[in-house]
Formats: C-alpha cells, sequence, structure tokens
C-alpha cells in the first residue's frame, strides 16, 4: 500500500490528514488558526452559535480559518436532545451548504457521554434529508452497527469521556467495532497524548478527532504537530502489519558463526 | 411630524425596540450582520437569505441569527 495514496474518505470524499482537529478551547483565535496549520488537519470541526451582535469587531472564525482551503465540520455540541441537534444542522447547513456534519447529542452535563436513543433518531432523520452524518457515539458495537444501518456516513466512539484526556479505555470494543464495519472509524473525545492517537491508528481506526488535548497542552502548537506526527505514525504501522506477540525471546542476531 | 410606531422584538434572546413596518432584510443590514456567514431564523423557522426582504416583521417575532465559532 503506497501511504501517499492512502488518504481518509468520507462520503466518498478524499481528505489527506486522518487528524481531524476541534476549534474551541484555544486562547485566541490567532493560537487556533496557527494550531490547525501545523496539525495539517484538512477537517476542523465548528460549533453553530448566536452572533454577538452589540460587538460587531468581534473576530470571527472564518476570519481566521478559511472554509474553502479547510473543511468545516459543523457539530452539535451542546444539544442534549434530537430537536435541538436537528435544529442546529439545519441552520448550519443554511450558513453556506455544509451537508457533511457532525452529529452529537449528549445525554449527562457531568461525563458528556453520548444519548444514544436521540443520536440514533436524528441520524435517521438527518439521513433522509440528505445530510451526510459523521456520528459521535459510544464504543457499543452494537450501537455502531445500528447507526450504520440508520445511514451515518463515519462512526466516531468516543475514547474517554469528552475533554478527558483518559485515552483510550476499551480498546476491544474499539476493534470490534473495525472488525464489523467497512465506514470510516474515527475516534473522537477523550485523548490526551500524542500517543494514544497512535495507539487509535494502530487499533485500525481511519482517524481520530481531537481538540482538548491539543489547545488545552502547555504549548498548543507543539502538541498539534506531536499528534499529526503520532496520527501518521499509528497509520504507517496499522498498514505494516505489526508481528506475532510471543511469550519467549526471539534473537535478533543468527547463531551461525558465534565465536 | 408623525410618530413612527415601535414593536418590540426578540433577537438572539434579547429584547429590542425596532420600528414597525419594516422587514428582515433592513433589520439585518441596519445590524451589519455579514449575511454569507450566517443562518437565519424568524420564529424557529429558517429563512432563504433571498427572502428576507419578504418577512415583515411583526410584534413579538423571535429571531435568531447564528454562525459558526470555534467548537470541538
Amino acid at each position: 500500500m503506497k501511504l501517499k495514496k492512502d488518504k481518509l474518505i468520507i462520503a466518498n470524499k478524499n481528505f489527506k490528514s486522518r487528524l481531524i482537529v476541534g476549534t474551541g478551547k484555544y486562547k485566541s483565535m490567532v493560537e487556533c488558526a496557527k494550531a490547525v496549520k501545523i496539525s495539517g488537519a484538512s477537517i476542523v470541526t465548528v460549533a453553530v452559535r448566536r452572533v454577538n451582535i452589540t460587538d460587531k469587531k468581534k473576530a470571527l472564525l472564518m476570519d481566521y480559518i478559511d472554509p474553502k482551503k479547510i473543511t468545516y465540520l459543523p457539530n452539535t455540541a451542546g444539544c442534549f436532545n434530537s430537536k435541538d441537534a436537528l435544529r442546529t444542522l439545519r441552520l448550519a447547513r443554511e450558513i453556506g451548504g455544509w451537508k457533511l456534519v457532525k452529529l452529537e447529542v449528549l445525554g449527562d452535563k457531568k461525563n458528556l457521554f453520548p444519548e444514544m436513543i436521540e443520536t440514533l433518531k436524528s441520524t435517521e432523520v438527518l439521513s433522509k434529508e440528505g445530510f451526510k452524518v459523521m456520528v459521535y457515539c459510544n464504543d457499543d458495537p452494537l450501537m455502531a452497527k445500528r447507526l450504520e444501518d440508520s445511514g451515518a456516513c463515519a462512526i466516531m466512539p468516543l475514547a474517554a469521556p469528552i475533554g478527558s484526556g483518559l485515552g483510550i479505555q476499551n480498546k476491544t470494543n474499539i476493534r470490534i467495532i473495525r472488525k464489523q464495519t467497512k465506514l470510516p472509524l474515527i475516534i473522537d473525545a477523550g485523548l490526551g497524548q500524542a500517543s494514544d492517537a497512535t495507539i487509535a491508528m494502530e487499533l485500525g481506526c481511519d482517524g481520530v478527532l481531537v481538540n482538548t488535548a491539543i489547545a488545552k497542552a502547555k504549548k498548543p502548537l507543539h502538541m498539534a504537530l506531536a499528534f499529526k506526527n503520532a496520527v501518521i505514525a499509528g497509520r504507517q504501522s496499522y498498514v505494516s502489519g505489526r508481528i506475532q506477540k510471543n511469550l519467549m525471546g526471539s534473537a535478533s542476531s543468527p547463531k551461525k558463526g558465534i565465536i | 411630524m408623525k410618530k413612527i410606531k415601535k414593536i418590540k422584538i426578540k433577537i438572539n434572546g434579547n429584547f429590542r425596540l425596532i420600528n414597525s413596518n419594516i422587514n428582515l432584510l433592513k433589520l439585518l443590514k441596519s445590524l451589519k450582520i455579514p449575511f454569507k456567514k450566517v443562518a437565519i431564523e424568524l420564529n424557529q423557522e429558517i429563512i432563504d437569505k433571498k427572502k428576507l426582504n419578504k418577512k415583515i416583521l411583526k410584534k413579538g417575532d423571535k429571531i435568531e441569527i447564528v454562525h459558526f465559532i470555534g467548537g470541538g
């Protein structure tokens, strides 16, 4: 497999990078834009919120990250039911024709786990309306299958609670989901450091979505680069085919010619 | 001089007094909203940006103007 040609494909569209980055929690728009550039991401997630009509000088995200160069992936962060999520994404589509969206319906304000019943309902409706829905979900293979059957264009299980930095908690489930689906599988939420992204990629995921781990690192720009490299390393490792694990040692140098 | 009638509407959650008999396009222009970068809802219905001038505002109307901001 030629890695140069190894692109992330979502809803029949090619993306150069397998790293998707969130644009929240940065100190400034400038820092956010720099981190996005360094990360090499082709897709960034964005939130839909009210325009500040009293402070018109306030900087707009689009002035810093050009949606013509980088794909905006509108999300439904902060929605706790299907109705709000649908409303948010319909508005997002209206802003500029965005059809590729990230659905995220939360069920609990503390752990931010996805409310899967509402998520499933929303996936069905949105798919019928022509949206290409990437779905944030828990790491349950059965639910992932239901989402696939409902028209999701990508499955995005959490590694751990959003913003927790705990890394992948259930590798077995991620592996099972990988085995059962041909849809893009993207780890969304809960990564804490670059090696977590490598692990996700080595499990066979097609990509990772990272926000807090980069934005809240002591040096966000350095961490953006670390994640970029980690995703590439993990993917290369996965497609290269790892060795079998053995209980006993196996010498690397030949026995022949030992003095 | 004829006194202009004012009506009370809600924009992005805040009350505002505006002149009666004006359309949505005129109001958004007066607020200097960058049309290309937003979506507009009138009473929970998304309004096609080409039809903003056809929506005459009434007392109690609720307008939402949204755009993209940083998010994860």
